[in-house]
């Protein structure tokens, strides 16, 4: 087995940003917004990272599908320590279409080709908020899947993984090679420090397209229109129960 | 942003919400009546929804987290960007209304009470990071930019902003009480940190200290206008924005903490620690009362005596130095062995007594109010200022454990009190201004982070004496000759 780990980031809009809609309808407001890593994606490097230390794996190579600004990711993924990057190049329409089915077939295509023990990721984007890249990855590959980790420990060729469910928690063993997806408790994501930041400049980025790794990026999703929620409104007081019961009956409520 | 109440207050005309705000406990009928006049201005200068009679809000505008009652203003206006603040100063300025720029309303000496009524500046909804250039390591925010929320936003860069009073705080209101925190030891204060703001002066004027747009890490040029606002706590300017220093994230860190015999070694260490050139980073001091707190609050079993919770940052090298050198220095004054830990969560956990003081001191007699002193002394009369506080809060049976920033000579009493005993309070008052006066007579100041915001003014003048409160009041008189802004504050 290679020791090596595979971990996919994706460049979402930072989740401190207010979202605003284009007039348009067509999507989100993205020029001039602050960019960064997605949350889960941090945790998914922090957490391969880790293991490279602890010296369970030999190298930690990241993976982000995206246009030139994706190599941004892909070295502050590089600061926090991975070895190298591959940058997925996708551009223009077809960047604004690729979603979890095509995204899943080039990290299928990439852990074939790389020979990787581990592909991990996050459990989903907070943009899209899909939750499917990980399991549609390991399907691809019929490998075994453990999602939503909060906890993962190798045990030989085995992986234990502690899920967070909605009844609690759930520990499941899975052979490797295995996908992966971290969720919010599986660790706290270390700074990329300036020293760091400097050294990630000299670790190497390859550049593919997927038409190099024979995956087909069409989508057969077409969105139709993007709106925002609802502004809230304000509230009403009324002075009597029978004023509340009538206002109720007005809105169809009762 | 968007407030339940606001809609809701569309409805009312213009003369109902003029009548609302009379019938909400107007100290100050004149003011008031001088506010209802000019509401078609402010409104068109924010916007309607940019303009707020509502109780709760102008309550939620009258207060900060200190025991000064609240004294809300007569309305709270919300500008989006500094022309808005320019022209809503104006309007003010030609009807004389006071005006009180508010930031988080985290402050601790009642800075925002609005004593004298008027328009309350809340600019909350200025929260952009302008113009980070990381390698100059400098870095533009607006006032709506928390500390905390700038450390996110530069998280990628490897850069952060040390300067950590503790509150979620604006980094602009942060300049304008001259803010401290545990880091000051290494990083300096917003004094050493700010090199440029933007501000916007009583009559409207829009001023730049340094000049606009202007970042260099040095200045010779001319008086240093920037750190005559920094520090002025509301009362010369509102700041519109801060251009900061910023510093590299620490590549590792260390926390450490060791218990002492007596406060004279914990201080002498301290002392000896700084002298040996060690850059340490955090430097806390928490007496026998504190840890006894902080035991009982988060169940945990330090030793009960002066104790030092430390932090080193750095690289791993120069933190194995950095420790052992400390520790050297620990122990021949008869400090404990070290209880250290190196990774986030284990320093979480070392440092959680020091943490929860706060709260520790609270729960020290559930129902109470904490009001923090603040006097800061040069190093070499610490032991001596705490051993005599110490003394008087034991003769005049006061709750008061002390937490301090002992590598900067300043420490704070948390003065647990009964808010409805008259007698108690009473008793709380004369300790603080026997313990600022302890300060004085040691060389020291009576505020070392908190401001002298509207308990202190009369310290003010015993501190730096009449000659230079003389100065300072024709300084606020050429800026702000009305005195429209922020009165009350700072000068009496």
């Amino acid at each position: 087995m290679s020791g090596r780990v595979l971990v996919g980031v994706k460049r979402v809009i930072d989740y401190a940003v207010k979202i605003r809609v284009k007039p348009d309808n067509s999507c989100v407001v993205t020029d001039g917004v602050k960019h960064s890593m997605n949350p889960f994606c941090e945790i998914a490097v922090e957490e391969a990272v880790k293991m490279k230390e602890k010296k369970l794996i030999k190298e930690v190579v990241v993976v982000s599908c995206g246009p030139q600004q994706a190599m941004e990711t892909i070295r502050t993924a590089l600061a926090m320590g991975a070895d190298r990057g591959i940058h997925v190049e996708v551009t223009g329409k077809d960047y604004e279409n690729l979603g979890p089915l095509q995204v899943s077939k080039i990290m299928a295509a990439l852990a074939k080709k790389e020979d990787a023990l581990l592909v991990i990721l996050g459990k989903q984007a907070i943009d899209d908020d899909c939750n499917q890249t990980g399991q549609m990855t390991a399907a691809l590959l019929d490998w075994p899947q453990g999602t939503f980790a909060s906890e993962l420990s190798m045990e030989g060729d085995k992986i234990k993984v502690v899920r967070e469910i909605d009844g609690g928690l759930e520990t499941v063993k899975i052979n490797t090679p295995a996908v992966i997806t971290a969720d919010l408790r599986l660790n706290t994501p270390r700074y990329a420090t300036l020293p760091n930041i400097m050294k990630a400049k000299k670790k190497k980025i390859a550049n593919v397209k997927p038409a190099d790794l024979g995956v087909d990026i069409t989508s057969r999703l077409e969105v139709l229109r993007v709106d925002e929620p609802a502004q809230r409104e304000a509230g009403v007081k009324v002075e009597t129960v029978d004023d509340l019961i009538a206002r109720l009956k007005e809105a169809g409520r009762i | 942003m968007l407030l339940g109440f606001r809609p809701s207050l569309r409805l009312l005309s213009p003369r109902l919400q003029l009548l609302q705000s009379r019938c909400v406990q107007s100290e100050h009928p004149a003011t008031s009546a001088a506010v209802g006049s000019v509401l078609s201005a402010l409104r068109s200068i924010c916007g309607e929804g940019g303009v707020s009679f509502g109780a709760a809000v102008r309550e939620q505008h009258g207060r900060d987290e200190s025991i000064h009652r609240c004294c809300p203003p007569d309305v709270v206006v919300f500008p989006r960007c500094v022309e808005e603040v320019s022209a809503l100063a104006k309007v003010c300025h030609q009807h004389n209304l006071p005006i009180i720029p508010f930031g988080t309303g985290t402050g601790l000496e009642g800075g925002v009470s609005a004593v004298k009524g008027g328009v309350c500046f809340s600019l909350r909804n200025m929260d952009q990071v302008l113009d980070l250039h990381p390698e100059d390591f400098d870095v533009a925010v607006e006032p709506g930019v928390t500390r905390k929320a700038l450390n996110s936003y530069l998280r990628d860069t490897g850069l952060w902003f040390p300067v950590d009073p503790g509150a979620d705080a604006s980094l602009c209101g942060m300049a304008a009480t001259s803010a401290s925190g545990t880091n000051a030891v290494r990083y300096g204060t917003m004094r050493e940190n700010v090199l440029n703001l933007e501000v916007v002066l009583a009559d409207g004027t829009v001023l730049h200290t340094a000049g606009r747009g202007r970042r260099p890490r040095k200045t010779a040029a001319g008086y240093n206008l920037t750190n005559l606002l920094v520090g002025s706590e509301g009362t010369l300017g509102i700041i519109t924005k801060a251009t900061l220093r910023l510093y590299g994230i620490p590549e590792a860190m260390v926390s450490a903490v060791c218990s002492f015999p007596s406060v004279q070694a914990a201080v002498d260490s301290t002392v000896q620690i700084l002298q040996a050139g060690v850059p340490i980073a955090r430097i806390e001091f928490l007496d026998d009362v504190m840890m006894d707190a902080c035991n009982r609050f988060s169940s945990l079993s330090y030793a009960v005596s002066p104790t030092l919770f430390l932090e080193f940052h750095g690289s791993e090298r120069s933190l194995e130095e950095q420790v052992l050198t400390a520790e050297d220095i620990t122990q021949s004054n008869g400090g404990s062995d070290f209880q250290w830990a190196r990774d986030a969560g284990s320093r979480e956990r070392l440092w959680k007594a020091r943490h929860d003081a706060w709260y520790a001191a609270l729960a020290l007699r559930p129902g109470c109010k904490a009001y923090a002193t603040d006097v800061c002394v040069p190093l070499s009369r610490l032991p001596q200022i705490i051993v005599e506080t110490k003394q008087d809060l034991m003769e005049n049976r006061l709750t008061g454990p002390i937490a301090g920033h002992v590598g900067d000579g300043n420490f704070h009493c948390l003065m647990v009190v009964e808010p409805s005993d008259p007698e108690e309070l009473h008793r709380v008052h004369l300790f603080t201004e026997r313990l600022a006066r302890r300060a004085l007579a040691l060389d020291g100041t009576c505020t070392g982070e908190h401001g002298v915001g509207l308990g202190k003014r009369a310290l003010l003048c015993e501190e730096v004496g009449p000659e230079a409160v003389k100065v300072m009041q024709r300084l606020k008189d050429s800026l702000d000759p009305k005195n429209l802004m922020n009165p009350g504050k700072i000068l009496q």
